[in-house]
């Protein structure tokens, strides 16, 4: 939008937010925000735990990516990293902290447990995490070095910043509307 | 006094109610009658110096009668002796407990209960201690498969099948090269 007065129009340009303006879409924003701000929780549940506890400590330094705010509240938390063997007497309690957790969220399944039962082929461990809750990153190693770890936050970190939540949103609306 | 002393004190004041003894490798057994087990427990306890209990597990002889055995590890505080107490028990019998020995006992009782369903009198808190309560099975039985059996209690916890993809793998040493001594799936006749 042109505006008719020369002077108006220098203002804005000549103003202190000069070079701080960026376009861009929406999703691309959004996304770029939530991608660089993943607050975990750490469901540590058996040994993968400490090697996510190392993750977080300063030789790895989750903070390099922007994810190092562990959360054990589920509510102010984005990612449940499932790290351990998931019990069937453990399992509905996984459920339901992830139930808690606010929307966008996503789960990282950390370790041979947590993303098919591991070496526990027995009647007391669930056979995998995604049989209860959806996972976006499976991450492999028994347990996985934290190197693995972070690598998996960072493939997740990708996986967000293609998310289109909006236009999709956009694309539901318009075939509601029609 | 040692553990084979004991077994032979034990064997003179018991008399026909023991059923076996057994000495391998320094290893000290007596098996006795379930009527006579606590009494045997108490003079263990009291008599002879077996402070502590250190463990409490059972057996599951699948297709004998009495189908169950218990087994009880004592040992003296200082380590000096330690003997271990069997006992059969069938599937109706119910075992007296020793937490009113030993408190430790009491978790130890929980787990055979939990893993085998052996009941025991008197205990003052026989619950499940690893499985939920309402989980119908006692998964260390014989004729419990390893995959597990489905059950389902809703907002308690539920169970699966484990996928073993034609196991479960055993080991049988000594016949052949690695390949035939452990194959990767065995069908389970």
């Amino acid at each position: 939008m042109v505006s008719d007065s020369t002077q108006t129009a220098h203002a804005a340009y000549d103003s202190k937010i000069e070079g701080n303006i960026i376009f861009t879409r929406v999703d691309a924003a959004m996304n770029w925000m939530r991608k660089n701000s993943m607050w975990p929780m750490p469901m540590g549940l058996a040994c993968c735990a400490i090697e996510m506890m190392a993750s977080a400590c300063s030789r790895f330094d989750l903070s390099r990516f922007g994810m190092e705010v562990m959360r054990f509240s589920p509510r102010q938390a984005d990612v449940m990293i499932v790290a351990g063997t998931v019990t069937y007497k453990m399992a509905l309690a996984v459920k339901r902290i992830w139930d808690q957790m606010p929307e966008p969220k996503w789960c990282i399944a950390m370790g041979a447990c947590a993303s098919s039962g591991g070496m526990y082929r027995s009647y007391a461990v669930l056979q995998g995490i995604d049989r209860l809750i959806p996972v976006d990153v499976y991450i492999s190693g028994c347990p996985p070095r934290p190197e693995a770890l972070i690598e998996g936050l960072m493939k997740l970190q990708r996986k967000i910043e293609s998310d289109p939540a909006l236009s999709n949103q956009k694309k539901e609306l318009i075939e509601d509307l029609a | 006094m040692s553990a084979a002393q004991d077994i032979a004190t034990l064997s003179a004041k018991f008399g026909a109610d023991v059923v076996g003894t057994k000495e391998f490798r320094g290893e000290h057994t007596i098996s006795v009658k379930l009527s006579v087990l606590h009494e045997l427990l108490a003079t263990a306890k009291n008599e002879l110096g077996y402070a502590m209990i250190i463990d409490i597990s059972s057996l599951d002889h699948f297709g004998e009668d009495p189908r169950f055995e218990m087994v009880y590890e004592l040992v003296t505080v200082d380590d000096s002796k330690h003997l271990r107490v069997k006992s059969k028990v069938s599937e109706d019998e119910e075992v007296p407990t020793c937490t009113d020995l030993w408190v430790g006992a009491d978790w130890h009782e929980r787990e055979v209960y939990d893993m085998m369903g052996i009941r025991f009198s008197g205990h003052p808190d026989l619950r499940r201690i690893l499985m939920w309560e309402g989980y119908p099975f006692y998964p260390l039985r014989k004729d419990f498969p390893l995959a597990g059996r489905p059950s389902e209690m809703p907002d308690v916890a539920f169970t699966g099948v484990a996928p073993l993809e034609g196991g479960p793998f055993v080991t049988s040493p000594g016949t052949g090269d690695v390949v035939t001594r452990e194959p990767r799936a065995r069908v389970v006749k």
